[in-house]
């Protein structure tokens, strides 16, 4: 261990482990090695002489043995004759479909209110502060619970549209808002929808390279071409002109009231719209915060340079404040996604099947393999996190300030 | 004002004419009104639909505040009493105030987590103020040991025997830190721990000297139980969150891969898996028939949990610190436990307050999701017994009302107080 | 163990771990008192009520055994456990027995390592629907839309009862009771699912109970009853003959008001011997000889604590049915105390 700067003659003694500053790290390193592994060892241990493990064993066989229960939201077709590991999956489906959906929402309302808070509308801007204490300082489980309650009690059972002289009809006679959740027409594709959808990418393509041209030509020759209505145009007229050339292929199937519930069309059930809309709107509150932190963060410098070239506020807002915000944005907001997705595994309390609620609660509760199903459990949200953090620090180093 | 003078001149204006008043459109009222409110149609549009939601709202809710119904015994007799009109049951609020507050704690009791709630302030304001003396701090020191006998009950001497380890082990730390932090630091912990071996033999399980009713920690319940549960995980995380922090930050290579896994395992995780952990899994781990309290497992759950947070919030004031003020400890000659006591964690431990606050009322809401795990916190009262019982059934508004309404008034203190200090300890000139 | 919480971690927990290999009875002697799992709240089974005092008829077997053997009905810590933590909380000694509505099933007492001591309610899973649903029979409920309890066997039971009719529904998974009362009086789900008993427990508590029916079909057997860990039996032995003598207490004709003055001693040799006054049953069984004496005097007989938390005069009217005693035409039958 010695190095060729110590000189020779002065060897090594033991009490150099602790006095000598060389040595000393190895001491505390070597010291703490070993009480963490004592540690674990201890509790592997203890666990090898459980009589509980003992006699059932550790082991994920019961993944591949049929569940035996059903689930109501399925991403992918399922019955109760399927295993718990396709159960597994449906929640893990669920999970990340409610979470796409949180997030997005999230951001959209975190971003109005955050904007709308430095607005100098002075009731605009205590409206939303409100909004951002009220959702800040209270627990989410409680949110969850109260738009739940709000989703069950206050809107109409499906018996409430029934008969000549219904209490609730249905909005424009294709979506119905139930307790049990919203029925939206579902689309039906018949021949000829292929060519609708591949005319509707082609205008977004030409949509995306008419923008760049027309930038491109201001920036060469200063000549300003129209956008906006002309991408308007390019976006619905084609796709329309195919539809109604190839005689309407993709038609609407409307939910309808047959025996107990609605028939046809898509189901968005009340849990997960409890669910994703209580996740939402509470996340919504930490990322105006943070929307509110970066834009004030921009030195007002910045907003009076642009003022005096003569910009509008609205465009002072998306071409000189929001680039430069985004850049304090965007790690907190990716921390918050995160904060969501785990906030959604308290889907358990609304009866939603995520991935909590079958791996980690039916599954769970039938086998009684608390060790194993919690095991995945957590390696599943660890995955999902270490993803969104790997993102997050690609992002990072590619928006960092470039300094030299 | 002579008669001359004023002959000769047809007329002349001897004084000031007074300032016209601003138009009406500038002044007062209509201007704050017009550049706050209507200063563009965007705004015009903006401030009529606020109203207007704000108008629906107040229609919704105060007929409900105002015709509520405090005096009933069930959801009937408070649908009687209103008779159709709208209007809150907070006659459920009155009844059963004390399951949402206490849980099952034994009614004759009350004073004693009262008197402890009291104490908590006096010994949080030194902490919290520091323009106070410096000798309360010794009350504060003394708290939880008054506070746990208050609470838990029993005989006076487990606390005061817990509280004279650490005595033990202060003052063997003390004689030998001057020779070196971490002999002291060893010194003190194993001084501590022969302590308490030792005491175990004299406190007794059933001495009953100066004993308050023992009081089972299941019966400990509702917001009682988050404010327990907030205050202890919290403060013992706080220590510890350092510990992870300065492991992640130190030179050792071990003890930083540990902790860079241990911080990242924990918030990978939703906490209300390592609560499953806590409630089903725990006890494989544990030598077969030790099983301790499940509130004390969940402390320390949570209280990893928000080691793990509070250790990256102040990984992040250790970052943000100068290199400089790293270089001028080691300049000085201090060894490592000293520059981080004296130079470092002062300052690093300010700029991370905001953080930490943000993470105690953070921690502090997620103590609900123990009702989920069958635990009768506040939310767990409300969801499991009150809701469950006959009389109750249907009281949904009130009682997510009530309890919405005091996390509320716990967290934005808490947030209005951070806000407080960070001016008060503003030190830069700007 | 729990009064000191830090000391019992560091000292109890650390130091004598290696101790604590004694008796499940000898733990409680110990202790003092019986640690008993119980349901959340279900009214008549266990609930605590505004005084936070646990009632219902699962408690009284908790006090019941108490009784037998500390001779204190009230030494008894009460464990909510939700469907889910139920087994665990079991498995790992948190709890000496489970004493909420838990079906008795092969898996649950071979896989999962338990030990069912008896049957104390015979039960089957029902349908509750309100009545202006024009439903008569669960067969018609071909694409409803399901409340049920999750982490029971009714999820189970469920899905198999619609596969094997061939028809479809919508499952709705519920945690608490409380909740799913709330969505079936919503509308949010056309029928509740669990034990009968449960809900005709359920039933009582709305404001209008006429307007809601349970339907006639029964889809599965839920024989309920208390269980223990596997391993110990002697503790497993105390548990079933408490809930034996309540049975046989009365079939003998032994209340809570005359239980002192036959313990003073009958004709009857079986009560004798169950009372403690001939046989030395109490020894063979590891408790006093007045055991059973304690449960009756405490709680009363089967028949009285089924009057009064599930009977036809209480608000959850129940009647005795396939519960009654053999004599009358039921399955509660105890083998003999001999």
């Amino acid at each position: 261990m010695t190095t060729l700067t110590d000189p020779p003659q002065e060897s090594f003694r033991l009490s150099m482990l602790l006095n000598d500053t060389r040595y000393r790290s190895y001491t505390f390193q070597f010291i703490a090695l070993i009480l963490i592994i004592a540690f674990f060892s201890w509790l592997i241990n203890n666990a090898i002489n459980n009589p509980t493990l003992q006699s059932n064993g550790v082991g994920f066989g019961f993944l591949w043995t049929s569940a035996g229960y059903d689930i109501n939201q399925q991403p992918i077709p399922f019955n109760s004759q399927d295993t718990h590991l396709r159960a597994s999956v449906v929640g893990v489906m669920n999970t990340l479909i409610v979470a796409f959906l949180g997030c997005i929402t999230a951001t959209i309302l975190g971003v109005i209110a955050g904007v709308l808070r430095l607005s100098n509308n002075w009731i605009v801007a205590r409206l939303m502060s409100i909004y951002v204490e009220a959702f800040r300082n209270v627990p989410v489980l409680i949110w969850i619970l109260i738009i739940f309650s709000i989703m069950t009690v206050s809107l109409p059972g499906p018996r409430a549209f029934r008969g000549d002289d219904p209490q609730s009809s249905m909005l424009f006679d294709a979506i119905a808002f139930t307790n049990r959740g919203v029925y939206v027409p579902k689309p039906l594709y018949e021949a000829g929808s292929l060519a609708v959808f591949i005319t509707f990418i082609l205008s977004i393509a030409a949509i995306f390279f008419y923008r760049r041209y027309a930038t491109k030509l201001l920036y060469d020759t200063g000549r300003l071409l129209p956008v906006f209505w002309p991408s308007i145009a390019m976006f619905f007229v084609p796709t329309l002109l195919v539809f109604f050339v190839l005689g309407r292929p993709i038609g609407l199937e409307y939910p309808e009231l047959r025996g107990f519930n609605f028939q046809g069309g898509i189901q968005v059930r009340g849990s997960l719209i409890a669910l994703w809309l209580a996740l939402a709107i509470y996340t919504g509150a930490f990322i105006a915060e943070n929307v509110r932190a970066g834009i004030q963060a921009i030195s007002k410098g910045q907003t009076e340079a642009a003022a005096s070239l003569g910009l509008r506020p609205n465009r002072i807002m998306n071409l000189v404040i929001l680039p430069q915000a985004l850049r304090v944005i965007i790690p907190p907001l990716i921390s918050q996604y995160l904060n969501l997705t785990k906030n959604s595994s308290l889907a358990i309390a609304v009866g939603y099947m995520d991935v909590t609620g079958t791996l980690g609660g039916i599954t769970l509760n039938q086998t009684g393999r608390a060790l194993e199903c919690i095991l995945l459990l957590m390696l599943f949200y660890l995955t999902i996190s270490l993803a969104i953090s790997g993102v997050m620090n690609v992002y990072n180093n590619s928006v960092k300030l470039k300094e030299r | 004002m002579s008669d001359t003078h004023a002959s000769s001149v047809a007329f002349v204006r001897e004084t000031a004419i007074e300032p016209a008043p601003p138009p009406a459109t500038e002044t007062g009222l209509i201007k704050w009104v017009r550049e706050n409110l209507f200063s563009s149609t965007m705004n015009s549009i903006l401030t009529v639909l606020s109203i207007l939601a704000v108008y629906y709202l107040l229609t919704l809710l105060l007929p409900w505040i105002m015709n509520g119904v405090w005096d009933a015994s069930s959801i009937r007799e408070c649908r009687e009493k209103l008779d159709g009109a709208t209007g809150g049951c907070f006659a459920v609020l009155a009844e059963r105030w004390h399951q949402l507050v206490f849980g099952r704690y034994p009614q004759d009791s009350y004073w004693r987590p009262m008197l402890a709630f009291v104490l908590m302030f006096a010994a949080f304001a030194p902490v919290l103020f520091s323009n106070l003396p410096r000798k309360l701090l010794i009350g504060t020191a003394l708290f939880p040991f008054v506070a746990y006998w208050l609470v838990w009950g029993g005989s006076v001497l487990v606390p005061v025997a817990v509280l004279l380890g650490f005595v033990a082990g202060y003052l063997v730390y003390s004689r030998l830190v001057d020779q070196s932090f971490a002999m002291g630091f060893v010194g003190g912990v194993v001084a501590a721990i022969l302590f308490w071996w030792a005491s175990g033999f004299v406190v007794t399980e059933d001495a009953s000297f100066m004993s308050l009713p023992a009081v089972e920690s299941r019966d400990i319940g509702g917001f009682m139980l988050n404010l327990i549960l907030g205050v202890v995980c919290l403060s013992v995380s706080l220590p510890l969150g350092i510990a992870l922090a300065l492991g992640r930050q130190s030179s050792m290579p071990i003890i930083k891969f540990f902790s860079v896994i241990f911080i990242e395992f924990i918030r990978g995780v939703p906490l209300i898996t390592l609560l499953f952990v806590a409630n089903v899994v725990l006890a494989y781990f544990l030598p077969p028939g030790s099983n301790f309290d499940l509130i004390l497992r969940v402390m320390i759950m949570i209280t990893l949990f928000a080691s793990a947070y509070i250790a990256e919030v102040i990984r992040g004031g250790l970052a943000a610190l100068p290199r400089g003020q790293y270089e001028a400890g080691d300049s000085l000659g201090l060894d490592y436990s000293q520059s981080m006591r004296l130079i470092i964690l002062p300052q690093a431990l300010k700029i991370s307050i905001p953080g930490i606050v943000n993470v105690a009322v953070g921690l502090f809401k997620d103590t609900t999701l123990v009702s989920v795990i069958s635990m009768f916190d506040l939310v767990g009262m409300v969801r499991g017994p009150i809701l469950a019982s006959t009389d109750w059934n249907g009281v949904y508004w009130e009682l997510f009302g009530f309890a919405a309404l005091l996390f509320f008034v716990f967290c934005y203190g808490i947030s209005q107080y951070s806000q407080w200090l960070e001016r008060q300890l503003q030190t830069d000139h700007r | 163990m729990k009064k000191s919480i830090f000391l019992g971690t560091l000292t109890v927990a650390g130091l004598l771990a290696g101790a604590a290999a004694a008796t499940t009875l000898e733990d409680i002697k110990a202790r003092g008192t019986l640690n008993c799992g119980v349901n959340t709240g279900l009214v008549g089974f266990a609930a605590p009520d505004a005084n936070n005092n646990w009632q219902g008829f699962d408690i009284d077997l908790c006090k019941a055994v108490a009784a037998a053997v500390l001779g204190d009905a009230d030494a008894v810590n009460y464990v909510p456990l939700t469907g889910k933590t139920r087994f665990t909380a079991l498995a790992a000694g948190e709890i000496d027995m489970l004493s909420r509505n838990t079906t008795w099933t092969f898996s649950r007492d071979n896989d999962l390592k338990f030990e069912f001591v008896g049957i104390n309610y015979y039960d089957g899973q029902g349908f509750l629907v309100p009545k202006d649903l024009g439903v008569t029979s669960a067969k018609d409920l071909d694409q409803a839309t399901v409340c049920i309890q999750t982490g029971t066997t009714t999820e189970l039971n469920l899905a198999d009862f619609f596969r094997s009719n061939g028809i479809s529904y919508e499952p709705v998974p519920i945690e608490t009771n409380a909740e799913a009362i709330q969505q079936y009086l919503a509308g949010a789900c056309d029928t509740y699912t669990t034990d009968a008993s449960g809900l005709a427990a359920t039933r009582a508590t709305f404001e209008d109970p006429s307007a809601h029916v349970v339907l006639p079909e029964i889809v599965s057997k839920e024989p309920l009853g208390p269980l223990v860990r596997h391993g110990d039996n002697e503790w497993g032995d105390i548990v079933r003959w408490t809930l034996n003598a309540l049975i046989s207490a009365e079939e003998l004709g032994i209340t809570s008001a005359n239980v002192a003055e036959l313990a003073g001693g009958t004709d009857n040799p079986e009560i004798n011997r169950m009372l403690g006054n001939e046989g030395g049953l109490g020894e063979m069984i590891g408790l006093s000889p007045d055991w059973a004496k304690n449960a009756i005097a405490a709680v009363g007989n089967y028949g009285e604590i089924f009057e009064r938390h599930i009977g036809e005069n209480t608000p959850i009217g129940l009647a005795r049915g396939l519960n009654a005693q053999w004599t009358d035409g039921g399955l509660m039958y105890s083998p003999p105390f001999r």
